[in-house]
């Protein structure tokens, strides 16, 4: 009897297709199209007059037009900051450049709103300790320096923003050819014109992107202005969202409002990433190539010493001096005091441990961080094998709904969670951990897409068809090729999610309920209530955890690509 | 008169030395190549005339200039040398035009508009650009890439040409039509061509004269006939061309084959100072091979015929030892197996290593 085998009506292929099309759909589909449907109907008709009217309303535009004054102010500071120093790092003989390097990373590992928080400590015009002190030292009526303002946001924000500019821009100085240079040299031309019509224009692209990097993260940015600016009215679009949905007790006009400023975040992040999309696919310059000489290195001579004072000013300045301030201020017996050591005491670090808030608090921060890293980045390889490696139609619903985390903001994020999953479709999850832990796989999906979909373009159709015709299955295939060859962009994956889960305050703050708050929502919320001291000793508790947890974690990785 | 002149240059990177006490003299509009294989040390050399790299020791001559001198401390930043190069890797920028990237050299030294359009003109011209001056490089192959690279290289008219293998990234058709290019160029512009390559059937076909390094020092320099005809060493030898070395000792002048004392020597002029046993190098092309029956000539067997077209390439064994040896197809085909006898028609003697 001859066996005839008989493809089944519905493949395997078809089924985890469906699947992951209905994982995109429920996690980040429907929330996105609630934004929508809630910011342009009212009552079943469409409303656009209702749309521009809030829109219109100085309160919303003002906080419209503060988001894009601090995206831009950011953006222009963090990149001026960021080409510099890559310049200085990859082009010139400054010292200890590998130390250097690494040192300008750091900012990336402190969080910015506990870096706010430190500022507003030592700046704030009322009681900020550097303000007092310069008072007292000039004799002046007035504090010299208002952190409290939108300059002060900006800066505050470029200083951990600008690792973005910095890191995009140095890898791209340094794996240029360069021939380039030289060819340019030889032509006649000095250093400086060499630095301004071939080198910089070369890596436009590179400092383009890191500059766009910088303007989505800041235009939807809500820890560094909620604690600089709302204490004096001074809102972007996210904070305004927040203080419109928490002082109305989580009204449906509220929430409303808020829909509307997250269409306009969403449309905004969208033209950013479209203007990306556009700029690396024009800038696809083949400047990596040829046998790798030393690049020319612009001598420093008399500017060397002062130029890598003013570079480790800046880490001082950026990174030690508020780390310090937090660790100090979290130690002090009443906020206010001096640092002195017959002021300070280790009872405040003790009872982070013990009170039942910031315990819990951990506690949230540290499950959600890793439930939603292990889910999200499971989920993430499911889909990006299908996006990169199946061909199966359909896929294109796919590959747009593929592209929709990367343009939601956390704020947007929170906002369509609420929508979805306080009882609309029958589950009311609002209130429990379970809404942070999904808003969390929604807003890192983008991440694990990256970094699997990466990993898999790696891994060359040719090797999984070899395992075909030594006769393994699809699913054997699967197991023993493609999963061990992208097991380390899994694991980045892993990573990037938990980390800045770790330390999320965006989208958590929209979304805590009394039982579910997480590091960044306590320390921002015992900040608010004036408890300054207690929300510094958890944010150093926060701090520690971070270091430990990036450091053992970046050992693993370097010891796991050893091994490779 | 000479142009470029090199005198006891050194170059080391940490502890090795990448070029040792390096003399030579380059005449003016001469085409001159340094040959060798990778690491040699002839890319650095390129680059210390360049201005690239600083010397250890030595100096540097241009036109009775001192351009570089490692007792003076003195060097000449490469943009105030006037020198043309061109990269193996093309080296044109991506974010100017073909014509842009002529210009730029140009622009650079102020030249006034009008003499720089027709300095632009005239390069793009004699590149043959001149139909895609408009377009930007990346849109382009590799072969009108490097002709963007000569075409910069030429509009500013320099004194000396510096060449760093600037054909090894084309495909071998249009590495042999970019020979006659350069050569063309040379005649229009009159400038001194130094050619850096690793591909001895180009410094043949390009040089006036040339030089061949190896692990940093200088076998020999010469006229490509000079060298293909009269090798210095062994390495020279072995590096222009394909070469057979056979092993054999020397009894009174008469060069037997190592292990094949008995039969017919493979040459009975051989010299006699270079000791009992010395090398026999020759072409596989200056062989003639014959049957058995003839008498004459070094028994040895065929181990493999390779039929290449015009040529059947032979190993024939030896004794002990193999040589390689190429015939006409027309001279018939030997068998594997078959016995043969082999006459050496030009040898070189080189004394063992």
């Amino acid at each position: 009897m001859v066996d005839i085998y008989t493809k089944p009506k519905i493949s395997v292929a078809q089924i985890v297709l469906l699947f992951s099309i209905l994982v995109l759909v429920v996690v980040v589909g429907i929330p996105v199209i609630l934004i929508f449907l809630t910011a342009f109907f009212e009552d079943g008709k469409l409303n656009i007059p209702g749309f521009v009217q809030i829109l219109k309303d100085p309160d919303t535009y003002q906080a419209l037009w503060n988001s894009l004054v601090i995206a831009f102010g950011t953006t222009l500071v963090s990149t001026t900051v960021g080409v510099f120093f890559a310049w200085l790092v990859a082009r010139t003989d400054l010292p200890f450049k590998k130390t250097m390097k690494a040192l300008f990373l750091v900012p990336f590992m402190l969080p910015s709103f506990i870096g706010a928080l430190a500022w507003k400590v030592l700046l704030s015009p009322r009681a900020g300790y550097i303000n007092k002190f310069l008072m007292a030292l000039l004799g002046l009526e007035n504090a010299p320096i208002d952190i409290m303002s939108m300059g002060g946001i900006i800066v505050i924000e470029s200083m951990y923003l600008f690792p973005f500019v910095f890191l995009q821009v140095e890898s791209a100085l340094e794996r240029m050819d360069p021939t380039l240079e030289e060819s340019a040299r030889i032509s006649g031309a000095g250093l400086l014109t060499i630095t301004r019509k071939i080198t910089l224009p070369l890596v436009l692209p590179s400092i383009l992107s890191g500059a766009l990097l910088v303007a989505l993260y800041s235009l939807a940015h809500f820890g560094v202005p909620a604690i600089l600016g709302t204490e004096k009215g001074i809102y972007n679009i996210p904070t305004k969202i927040y203080e419109r949905i928490y002082s109305s007790g989580g009204s449906f006009r509220a929430i409303r409002v808020g829909t509307i400023l997250s269409t306009i975040l969403v449309i905004s992040a969208a033209l950013i990433l479209k203007a990306q999309d556009l700029l690396l696919k024009k800038g696809k310059y083949q400047i990596i190539a040829g046998k790798s000489m030393r690049p020319m290195l612009l001598k420093l001579r008399a500017l060397r010493t002062p130029l890598l004072i003013v570079s480790i000013l800046y880490i001082g300045i950026t990174v030690i001096l508020p780390t310090v301030t937090i660790f100090l201020v979290g130690g002090l017996k009443t906020y206010g005091l001096s640092f002195e050591l017959k002021n300070l005491t280790w009872a405040n670090y003790l009872e982070i441990f013990r009170w039942k808030m910031t315990k819990d608090a951990i506690w949230n921060s540290v499950y959600l961080s890793l439930g939603a890293a292990l889910v999200t980045m499971l989920a993430g390889t499911m889909i990006s094998y299908v996006i990169v490696k199946s061909r199966p139609r359909g896929k294109f619903i796919l590959e747009l709904l593929g592209v929709l985390p990367f343009s939601l903001p956390g704020t947007v994020i929170a906002l369509g969670v609420i929508l979805t999953w306080s009882g609309r479709f029958g589950i009311n999850i609002y209130n429990t951990p379970w809404i942070i832990f999904v808003a969390y796989v929604a807003r890192y999906m983008a991440f694990s897409l990256k970094s699997n979909s990466a990993a898999l373009q790696q891994v060359s159709d040719s090797l999984e068809e070899a395992s075909r015709a030594c006769g393994a299955t699809h699913f054997q295939t699967l197991k023993n090729i493609v999963l061990p060859l992208i097991r380390p962009g899994m694991i980045s994956a892993f990573f990037l999610i938990f980390l800045p889960a770790l330390r999320e305050l965006t989208t958590s703050v929209l979304l805590y309920g009394p039982t579910t708050r997480t590091i960044g929502v306590a320390i921002y919320a015992l900040n608010e209530d004036g408890e300054t001291v207690r929300a510094a000793a958890l944010a150093s508790v926060a701090l520690i955890i971070i270091l430990v947890g990036e450091t053992s974690i970046r050992n693993f990785l370097a010891r796991l690509q050893k091994q490779e | 008169m000479s142009e470029l002149k090199l005198i006891s240059v050194t170059k080391r990177f940490n502890q090795v030395v990448a070029v040792n006490k390096l003399n030579l003299e380059v005449r003016k509009g001469e085409c001159f190549s340094f040959l060798g294989p990778s690491g040699c040390g002839k890319t650095t050399t390129l680059r210390m005339i360049a201005g690239f790299e600083d010397l250890d020791e030595g100096e540097l001559i241009v036109d009775g200039e001192v351009y570089s001198s490692s007792y003076k401390k003195y060097y000449l930043p490469p943009e105030k040398r006037d020198f043309g190069m061109v990269f193996q890797a093309f080296a044109v920028w991506p974010h100017l035009t073909v014509w842009d990237n002529v210009a730029f050299p140009l622009q650079i030294r102020r030249i006034p508009k009008i003499e720089m359009e027709k300095r632009v003109k005239e390069a793009l011209q004699s590149t043959g650009l001149s139909a895609i001056k408009d377009l930007y490089p990346s849109k382009l192959s590799g072969g009108e890439q490097q002709r963007i690279a000569l075409a910069r290289a030429v509009a500013i008219n320099p004194k000396v040409m510096l060449l760093d293998e600037p054909l090894s990234n084309l495909d071998p058709k249009l590495r042999e039509e970019m020979r006659f290019e350069i050569k063309d160029l040379q005649r229009r512009f009159g400038f001194t061509i130094l050619y850096v390559t690793h591909d001895q059937a180009e410094a043949m076909a390009l040089s006036d004269r040339m030089l061949v390094m190896n692990l940093g020092v200088v076998q020999q320099v010469g006229k490509p006939l000079e060298i293909y005809n009269e090798p210095a060493n062994k390495f020279v030898f072995s590096f222009i061309g394909l070469s057979n070395f056979l092993k054999v000792r020397v009894r009174q002048g008469r060069a037997f084959p190592l292990g094949q004392e008995e039969g017919s020597p493979i040459s009975d002029e051989a010299p006699t100072d270079l000791g009992d046993t010395c090398y026999a190098a020759f072409r596989p092309g200056e062989v003639d091979l014959v049957s058995t029956s003839s008498g004459s000539g070094i028994s040895g067997v065929v181990t493999r015929s390779t039929f290449l077209g015009d040529l059947v390439d032979y190993r024939i064994s030896i004794g002990s030892q193999e040589i390689r040896v190429q015939k006409p197809k027309k001279n018939g085909l030997l068998r594997n197996g078959e016995a043969c006898r082999v006459r050496i028609n030009r040898i070189h003697w080189f004394p063992l290593d």
